[in-house]
């Protein structure tokens, strides 16, 4: 059943909605909660099949289901339908006003609206994909104040990586960061490309997110075996910069190993075709982001690369 | 006055943006002051533009104390402003949230690592900076409070009100708070126009920075005592968010003094004209800002009131 969670005037007769569909599952009821959440970024759309196969399958096999599934397809609606990735009219990125408050300005309200509605469940999955720049292999994000109680979770999700990195205090103004310092566990996962649906990463996630629900008791359904993931622990990760300007044309394949020294691509200067710049590889290990979008200046992040790599799958 | 490039950034298809910094005088380095960031900051611009001018002037007479250095960055962010956007050309990022900065890291934060190197060890920091809500308001002075800067300082400025900001985590990658961090006094100057010039108050802007300059010894030149500033908690001003959607009709202004019970605004059905919400002060004081577009959503900030 769809409810409006949250919801707020605009100027001329229309309401803003963030939506939820409950689905409640006809098998026996043990409490238990999860939710699924995507769209506070406009511009990132790999959660909208995810969503979308999800209430397909769940609907279809209800007896299937014990407890809840929340799906919240937009936390930013007028972004997800303007391709704006902030909040349009506000210039803002929604994944910074979290956990707002309720008598504050109207984003600050439907932030507020938002913890109070996912707070409690059990698990709470928000799903990014990345931006329009970078493409990311399906991977958890975990800041590193949380990972210990999230890793058991991360892993049943399926992805390729699991990246626990460092905490920042910018990052305290996200979704995932109110939500888990509350005691709701929450798990951002990044994946594919800004404006894109990747079908084979967003079949990826389902079979983890119905994997996930089979280990929490709540799914009796079929799944399918998930990959074991490559956890960063101890495991440095490598920024690749571009260092000139022009067109960046990448070589080697996403999340491939690559060695020290190896050829990623080249920067080219369109007029006239001049190699800018030879990128290569600063360090062996595992390309997990890639550039997609081909213009770069001084600075735009061409890869991500996980160091090392001897345990490897 | 020396004219000097501080930063330059290459693109594929432009001519190079180079962040051009503007010194005068020579020695301790005594005051920076920074423009806009944002393409939007024209007002912002213009400010650092007229100081400038009045600079080079007081150059000229000789009314630069000596073994003072003061320099004026106008403008950063030039390719977004050529260009009518707000934020970053390519990934929409903003300068001003990417400081210290990291000469290693993204684009954007190269561009603040690059300019902070530059505007770096000065006794006083400047930013002129934008307001985040849309609106008219009184001009003024603005600090982050870090522990660093000293509230009374912004006595100096002659603007009526100075803030008092506690930083949220989003505030600790402005320049503002950075500055601060790295042992420069830092302030941030609002003055009521962004997108636009405002004469009026861009002339409030520079005499208030040249008084400040005066006070502390950096320049001597003749000035105006400018008014008795008051030090107020940003915590401490009342909001008014709007009931409901509609079109906003104001009925006050910055500056004017309300009563309790005072009609503020009334709010009008888009599509019908009636008047379906009327609004009134809630405490005696006086108006900060007010939200200054016709269409307005729920929850709006249509109103900030000092009480008094
Ligand atoms: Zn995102």
């Amino acid at each position: 059943m769809t409810t409006v969670i949250a919801s707020a005037g605009l100027a001329v007769n229309e309401r803003i909605e963030i939506r939820r569909n409950r689905i409640t599952g006809e098998g026996e009821n043990n409490g238990k909660r999860v939710c699924i959440v995507t769209g506070t970024h406009g511009d990132e759309l790999e959660g909208q099949y995810v969503c979308a196969e999800i209430a397909r399958v769940l609907s279809e096999n209800l007896s299937k289901l014990c407890g809840v599934v929340d799906i919240y397809p937009a936390l930013n609606p007028l972004g997800v339908d303007s391709i704006t990735r902030g909040i349009p009219l506000f210039d803002l990125d929604m994944n910074r006003i979290f956990p707002g408050t309720a008598d504050g300005t109207m984003a600050e309200c439907l932030a507020a609206d938002i913890i109070k509605d996912i707070s409690g469940a059990d698990i709470c999955i928000d799903i990014h994909s990345s931006n329009i720049y970078l493409k990311e292999i399906p991977q958890i994000r975990i800041n590193e104040l949380s990972a210990e109680e999230l890793l058991p979770y991360a892993k049943m999700l399926g992805c390729d990586f699991i990246w626990i990195h460092s905490s920042a205090t910018v990052l305290e103004s996200t979704l995932a960061y109110s939500l888990n310092t509350t005691g709701t566990k929450t798990l951002v996962v990044e994946m594919g490309v800004g404006m894109r649906i990747t079908r084979e990463y967003c079949r990826q996630l389902t079979a983890g997110i119905f994997n996930l629900l089979k280990n929490l008791g709540m799914w009796s359904g079929a799944t399918e075996p998930v990959r074991d993931p490559i956890v960063s622990g101890e495991r440095a990760v490598e920024f690749v910069n571009s260092g000139a300007d022009g067109i960046f044309v990448p070589c080697v394949e996403h999340w491939v190993d690559i060695e020290k020294g190896e050829h990623i691509g080249d920067v080219l200067d369109p007029a006239t075709g001049r190699l800018e710049e030879y990128v290569t590889a600063p360090c062996s290990g595992r390309i997990f982001t890639l550039r997609e979008f081909p213009i770069v200046y001084g600075g735009s992040l061409i890869a991500r690369i996980l160091v090392g790599g001897e345990d490897n799958a | 006055m020396r004219k000097q490039v501080l930063y330059s950034i290459r693109s594929p298809y432009r001519q190079p943006m180079e962040v051009t910094g503007f010194k005068f005088g020579s020695g301790e380095k005594a005051i920076c002051i920074v423009g806009a960031m944002r393409g939007n900051e024209i007002q912002q611009m213009y400010v650092c533009s007229q100081l400038v001018k009045r600079l080079k002037e007081l150059e000229r007479e000789g009314s630069i104390c000596s073994g003072k250095e003061i320099m004026i960055v106008p403008c950063v962010n030039y390719y977004s402003m050529n260009i009518g956007k707000r934020f970053w050309t390519m990934d929409n990022t903003d300068i001003n949230r990417m400081f210290p900065g990291y000469d290693l890291g993204e684009t954007t934060q190269r561009i603040a690592d690059g300019l902070f190197k530059e505007i770096q060890g000065y006794a006083y920091g400047v930013q002129m900076a934008s307001f985040y809500q849309q609106g008219d308001f009184l001009p003024h002075v603005k600090l982050m409070e870090t522990g660093f800067t000293d509230h009374k300082d912004m006595i100096d400025f002659g603007l009526p009100y100075a803030f008092v900001r506690t930083p949220r985590p989003y505030d600790t990658t402005t320049l503002n708070y950075n500055w601060q961090v790295w042992e420069t006094k830092a302030f941030s100057v609002y003055t009521n126009a962004t997108d636009h010039i405002d004469e009026a108050s861009a002339k409030i802007a520079v005499d208030a920075v040249i008084r400040f300059m005066v006070k502390r010894g950096i320049i001597t030149t003749k000035v105006t005592g400018g008014s008795v500033t008051e030090i107020v908690d940003e915590r401490g001003l009342i909001q008014i968010h709007s009931p409901c959607a509609g079109i906003c009709k104001s009925h006050v202004r910055p500056g004017d003094e309300i009563r309790k019970g005072d009609l503020l605004c009334e709010i009008i059905d888009p599509l019908e004209g009636e008047v379906i919400s009327r609004i009134f002060a809630p405490v005696n004081g006086i108006v900060f800002f007010n939200y200054n577009r016709p269409l307005e959503f729920e929850k709006s900030v249509l109103y900030k009131i000092i009480s008094i």
